[in-house]
């Protein structure tokens, strides 16, 4: 197992060259209440780096639960707590040391209903940039284009940088939701039902960019479509009441689950 | 590499600058909630000390004789004023009984007979402009209209400045009441084959009555403490009162009045009938929530 | 099922009669549209006699001499302004904090209820007994502060001497605090109204809670924060009794904050139930002003108000 380097100052490279790790975040024996309600039970999964994963179930069986606890989200709500552990690269997100923001940061998140706020393209794109004090404008620049082309959305709005966000159709906000995301250049991509609110087009669009995405990022979508988590997902994992019922590759559990409940999910006979 | 938006994976650790800049941030973050914490408790200080106050000088005086006795003359010792309260009361009462009918009407023609037409736009633009009105406006109102006209103050003049100033609470609460009445309701007894009026006073008013009766207590809470509209339609008076066609005492021109005199024992006893003011339109705004709160 | 037989039941009258009920009910409704109108016409009707001797020249002059005939309300609109203004001045920023303490959760909820309804009860509070409180309170606070200041910001034109206790400051405070629950309750209703997801996605991007706050949640919710000061300067430049036991009712025009100054309503309040004659068309056209500013600031404010709720209907 690769260590990383701790608080040594050197620890730029560390990582990085660890290609295709399989247990780029690992969760182990993690439990999940909200106030005395269990919603997560004993989850114990790896997510491998650079592929997407996709999280599937019923309304209410944990997948939005767990996305949200791997960047903090879950802290907003008052009076939840957890037991376990979720580690990225061996390290334990909960520790003492690590600070909610920075971690934000590295693991970006897109939401099930796009959010832009309302100022102009340019700025939402930036925000996070703005927000670490980055004033250079030509960094901010390159940093729009860069994100907007990686989010597809570059040659739909260039000539249109400085009009408000809320004046694009649903699609393109979400893919500028998507931008937003990875201006900061996370190393995860947390997407929480990100097409739930497209219609079919747009929706296209945005799987194509999810494929595209993985060259560079770790990405865990949950989704309501199975379809979708087949379309673009390389392992998939089936929740249920909680509990990790399943989790193997994509392929696998379509067409050949091993669990009695997975295959009664995708074949339709509940949810 | 490049360098913006570039991070270790290693999350806990950044370089020198970013840390810093974390800090500040983080420290600055901390530094906007204390203030905001800080500001937030400071309003407590105005009401601790008007209520400390209100109580401290108020209390002393406080006996039954207040409540049955008249106002002393100046500089003299004793007395209560028994007549202010009974005036209040009255002319809260006369504008109640004007500005209560009309407000829940005209809710019931906006809400249940033509909720999209124009009079219906217009009332509600109208009603809400009428709460934007200055207070002193109603009395002008009421000076001009029977002040003017009849060639005396009144406890009738009173109570129109009054009721022009219950008027919008009492028909904008009214209106949201009769909103939030089901239309199952109503349809269910359209359906049973009520007309319209009968569905109104037997489904849609019983059930926003709770609702409707706490707007009519705010509106009165908000009467009672009001001194601008009777200062110069209700006067004052020494005495009590023969008819409703003479100047009329009220506690909040009490206050008034006495506040600004320099005799210590009127002074005292502004702040009694303040004890008295304040612990009246309490308790009617305590109880229009309850009222309120017994219906959801 | 058979039918029931049609002589035994008459099946309807299908004669719709007069509801005389809604007949009632519309001319309430006319009756409180008119009530507006009314008003109006009363104070224009009582005030025409000074609108003819005076006509504009009654905004623009400073003299107030009844026994002269000579009316000018030209002081009592800058007090009504510069009273209203600076306790917006004072109660916009403790307001909005308000409005966000509450709309956050740095203590514990029964804390800021406790916060909410100590807001609410500043509302419910009668204005004379909060002008008593300034009386025996505000004025000896300020009455100390002005000679401090000046003696020792003397060169500032606003602090120049001699200091008084009924002075603008003095209403200004007071009425700071009698407007900050419209503030309060403005803001807080349009910060809550701004979505939860734009929170979210701003702490997702690794922002600070006042990073959300102030860059955000601040700015979506901004034409509310307007619409509620505007309220909020309406509310100032009409409330009458608390400002006229507090400013001194003086129609000398002075820079200094410290002097005695008057209003609108306090002019109102001090001299109708004596007034004869033209004074009382003076009067009723000074209150003609009056109605005319606060109903144009309110129509402001509401129009600010329709439009964010129409704006944020969009954003959910």
């Amino acid at each position: 197992m690769p260590t990383l380097v701790e608080n040594t100052g050197q620890s730029k490279v560390s990582a990085i060259h660890e290609l295709g790790r399989a247990d780029f975040i690992s969760v182990r024996d993690f439990n999940f209440f909200y106030g005395k309600k269990q919603s997560l039970f004993d989850i114990n999964m790896d997510i491998p780096e650079k592929q997407v994963t996709a999280f599937i179930g019923p309304s209410g069986c944990g997948k939005s639960t767990l996305l949200r606890n791997f960047n903090r989200m879950n802290e907003l709500i008052e009076g939840v707590h957890h037991s376990g552990e979720i580690q990225l690269v061996g390290k334990s997100i909960f520790d003492r040391n690590v600070e909610v923001i920075a971690l934000r940061r590295t693991i970006g998140m897109v939401f099930q209903k796009s959010n832009p706020f309302p100022k102009s393209i340019y700025e939402n794109v930036v925000y996070a940039l703005r927000i670490s004090g980055q004033t250079k404008k030509s960094l901010l620049d390159d940093c729009v284009e860069r994100s907007l082309r990686g989010a597809a959305l570059w040659d739909e709005v260039k000539d249109r940088l400085h009009e408000s966000a809320l004046g694009l159709s649903g699609g393109q906000m979400q893919r500028l939701c998507i931008a937003r995301a990875i201006a900061n250049r996370p190393k995860v991509l947390l997407m929480d039902e990100p097409c739930s609110a497209l219609d079919p087009i747009a929706t296209v669009k945005v799987e194509e960019l999810i494929r595209e995405l993985k060259q560079e990022f770790t990405i865990i979508i949950v989704t309501h479509n199975m379809q979708q988590a087949t379309r673009c997902s390389d392992r998939t994992a089936f929740f249920y009441l909680g509990k990790l019922v399943e989790y193997d590759n994509t392929h696998k559990i379509f067409s050949n689950p091993s669990e009695k409940k997975t295959e009664d999910y995708i074949t339709g006979r509940f949810g | 590499m490049d360098t913006i938006g570039t991070h270790s994976l290693d999350f806990f650790k950044t370089d020198k600058h970013e840390a810093s800049r974390a800090l500040s941030r983080s420290l600055k973050n901390r530094f906007l909630t204390l203030l905001c914490i800080a500001l937030s408790l400071a309003t407590l200080v105005p009401l601790v000390s008007i209520v400390i106050l209100v109580l401290k000088n108020g209390l002393p005086l406080l006996s039954r004789h207040i409540f049955t006795e008249l106002p002393p003359a100046a500089g003299m010792a004793g007395g209560g004023f028994g007549n202010a309260i009974i005036g209040t009361l009255v002319m809260v009462g006369i504008g109640l009984a004007i500005a209560a009918p009309v407000g829940i009407l005209s809710a019931i023609y906006i809400n249940e007979y033509a909720p999209i037409s124009r009079l219906a736009k217009t009332v509600r633009l109208v009603a809400k402009l009428l709460t934007g009105i200055p207070s002193i406006i109603c009395g002008v109102f009421a000076f001009a209209i029977v002040v003017m006209r009849t060639g005396y103050f009144s406890a009738y003049a009173g109570g129109v400045a009054l009721a022009v100033l219950m008027l919008p609470t009492i028909l904008l609460t009214a209106e949201q009441a009769l909103t939030g009445v089901q239309s199952a309701y109503r349809e269910a007894s359209y359906g049973l084959g009520a007309t319209r009026f009968q569905t109104i006073i037997r489904v849609v008013l019983p059930d926003a009555l709770p609702a409707i009766m706490t707007g009519i207590m705010l509106a009165v809470a908000r009467a009672a403490g009001e001194t601008a509209p009777l200062i110069f339609t209700a006067l004052f008076s020494q005495y009590w009162a023969n008819s409703l066609s003479e100047p009329t005492a009220s506690l909040s021109v009490l206050i008034y009045n006495f506040s600004t005199v320099p005799f210590p024992h009127q002074i005292q006893m502004a702040w009694t009938a303040s004890l008295v003011l304040v612990a009246f339109v309490t308790a009617a705004n305590i109880i229009a929530q309850t009222a309120f709160s017994r219906k959801h | 099922m058979s039918a029931p037989d049609p002589d035994s039941q008459p099946i309807a009258d299908f004669k719709s009669r007069p509801d005389l009920f809604r007949l009632l009910c519309q001319a309430a409704a006319a009756l409180a549209v008119l009530t507006l109108g009314w008003i109006l016409y009363e104070i224009i009707y009582g005030a025409w006699p000074s609108i003819n001797k005076f006509g504009w020249n009654f905004l623009a002059t400073a003299a107030w001499v009844p026994n002269r005939e000579k009316f000018g309300v030209l002081p009592f609109i800058i007090g009504t302004v510069a009273s209203s203004g600076i306790a917006i001045l004072l109660a916009f920023p403790l307001g909005i904090s308000i409005a966000i303490f509450l709309n956050e959760n740095f203590l514990a909820r029964p804390v800021r209820q406790t916060v909410r309804f100590v807001v609410e009860m500043l509302a419910s509070i009668p204005s004379v007994v909060y002008g008593l409180w300034g009386i025996f309170v505000v004025i000896p606070l300020v009455k100390g502060f002005g000679d401090w200041a000046t003696v020792h910001l003397s060169g500032v034109p606003i602090f120049s001497g001699p200091a008084y206790g009924n002075s603008l400051l003095t209403a200004s405070i007071v009425l700071a605090i009698m407007i900050l629950p419209t503030i309060t309750a403005i803001s807080r209703n349009s910060l809550s109204a701004v979505p939860h997801t734009l929170r979210e996605g701003a702490y997702a991007l690794g922002a600070t809670r006042w990073e959300a706050i102030l860059g955000v949640i601040v700015p979506s919710a901004a034409p509310g924060l307007v619409a509620a000061t505007i309220l909020a300067l309406g509310r100032a430049m009409g409330e009458t009794m608390a400002v006229a036991m507090l400013i001194g009712n003086s129609s000398r025009l002075s820079w200094s904050i410290l002097s005695p100054s008057g209003t609108l309503a306090g002019l109102l309040a001090n001299q109708f139930g004596e007034a004869t004659g033209m004074q009382v068309n003076s009067l009723m056209y000074a209150a003609l002003i009056l109605v005319l500013i606060t109903l144009l600031v309110n129509l402001a404010g509401e129009a600010i108000l329709r439009y964010t709720q129409k704006k944020t209907a969009g954003i959910h």
